[in-house]
């Protein structure tokens, strides 16, 4: 398998980010109104983050796949969508692990809790179309993750009439510009986890590449057997 | 537009000499509503919301369960492969797709809809041009998006188990406008909240009609 040069930076980065993080996180203020419980905010608002990044990542992927016909971008699409399936469940777990603290209760239908898990069914189906999804699957499965893109400002935008509870984004960019010590730790997070995302990406994508090349090979054997 | 017009019509003359479909997914459309009488009816009577969800549940549900069966059809005979090397623009075999579709629902919700009224005692006569515009406007969002896939999982071995999986997550801002609006309808909650949703399903709408001709062409082409 042969990894772009920009992998390596990625892990060390990651690598780094999760060894300083827990020191720095552990060593962040304790929060006025809800304590040691916020401090899970570290671990999910960075994955919730890298989940959308992945996402849009793997809409960008499928459109070139689509008008395009760039096989790369097919590449870049199916290693996305399992890194958003990846990072969605991640922010999925540790949502209620939170919310079961703050709110008392596990699950609120509450606008990003929505849109969040739809947006993880609308990839969880990516991944089933692709695997049970016969010989179009792969035309079809890029279909999907363009619709899935449109679709989430309009989940969004429904749910948040429908009903919401959820701390407003300004909750976060308040820690993030707060001089308390919180933005930092917060920054580092984010940081480790785009390039732990990164790395990932390229892992996958390596493996791909190698899958199509393994292919072309058995191609040109089979050729060369019919001689 | 004339070509739409044609595609449409074939369907159609072959939905009236079968006449397999529409009976099917009426019957499918009632006997959803009844099993979701057994489960809510008999106790204390249910709020309009729960009347309201069960509309807009058996809809999709019989939506899913014709629009499968719609494909079904055009596999069997190959009739897909003989609509795409038809001298047609792509983009007018998914409109009259969608149109057709949307003629179903139409019908099925026509029965879904009197008999939720009747069944669950809601009278809809005053509400029925604003509960009409909503059901319209929610039936051609989800055709748009079934219609996409149902064509692009023509050949696919799980394709009854994919399309609900795929087509439900993307039109739950559909059911959600859906169902809110004939609840404002239904309680006389003011004008402004269902026309709110009625604009909603509008740009809903506009968005995934005009991606799905976007995307058609490149979605099937590989298929012909």
């Amino acid at each position: 398998m042969k990894l772009r040069p920009y992998f390596l930076v990625c892990v060390a980065l990651a690598a780094v980010g999760l060894l300083v993080a827990p020191q720095l996180i552990l060593n962040a203020p304790r929060e006025a109104t809800m304590g040691f419980v916020y401090k899970i905010f570290f671990y999910h608002v960075p994955s919730a983050m890298t989940t959308f990044l992945a996402a849009f990542v793997c809409a960008g992927g499928s459109a070139a796949f689509l008008f395009g016909k760039s096989e790369a971008g097919d590449r870049v699409a199916v290693s996305a969508a399992e890194l958003t399936v990846l990072f969605g469940l991640l922010t999925l777990v540790t949502g209620p692990l939170w919310a079961r603290k703050a709110w008392g209760v596990w699950w609120q239908w509450d606008v990003r809790l929505t849109t969040t898990v739809l947006l993880w069914f609308i990839f969880i189906a990516y991944l089933f179309a692709r695997k049970y999804g016969g010989p179009g699957a792969r035309r079809l499965c890029a279909g999907l993750a363009l619709f899935g893109a449109a679709d989430v400002p309009l989940i969004y935008f429904s749910v948040s009439i429908w009903r919401t509870i959820h701390p407003k984004a300004t909750v976060i960019s308040n820690i993030a510009k707060s001089r308390n010590g919180m933005g930092i730790p917060l920054l580092i997070s984010w940081i480790t986890f785009t390039a732990l995302f990164l790395a990932l990406l390229e892992m996958r994508m390596a493996l791909e590449r190698a899958r199509a090349r393994v292919d072309e090979l058995h191609l040109e054997a089979e050729d060369a057997l019919d001689q | 537009m004339r070509a739409i017009g044609l595609l449409l019509w074939k369907d159609v003359v072959v939905e009236l000499r079968a006449k397999e479909l529409v009976y099917a997914t009426i019957f499918f459309g009632a006997v959803v509503i009844l099993v979701f009488c057994f489960a809510f009816l008999g106790g204390p009577k249910p709020t309009v919301d729960v009347a309201a969800g069960v509309l807009w549940v058996a809809i999709t549900l019989a939506g899913t369960v014709g629009i499968s069966r719609a494909f079904e059809r055009e596999r069997e005979g190959d009739t897909m492969r003989a609509l795409l090397l038809a001298p047609v623009p792509r983009s007018a075999l998914y409109l009259s797709k969608l149109s057709a579709i949307s003629l179903l629902m139409v019908i099925v919700e026509t029965v879904a809809l009197l008999l939720v009224s009747l069944l669950f005692g809601i009278p809809i006569g005053g509400i029925l041009p604003s509960l009409v515009a909503l059901l319209f406007l929610g039936t051609i969002g989800f055709a748009a998006v079934a219609a996409l896939f149902g064509a692009s999982l023509g050949r696919a071995r799980s394709r009854d188990v994919l399309l609900p999986l795929l087509v439900y997550p993307i039109v739950v801002p559909v059911l959600i406008a859906g169902t809110r609006g004939t609840v404002a309808l239904l309680v006389g909650a003011e004008p402004a909240v269902a026309s709110f949703w009625l604009k909603f399903l509008l740009v809903f709408d506009a968005v995934f009609v005009s991606l799905g001709v976007w995307v058609f062409e490149p979605l099937v082409a590989g298929d012909a």
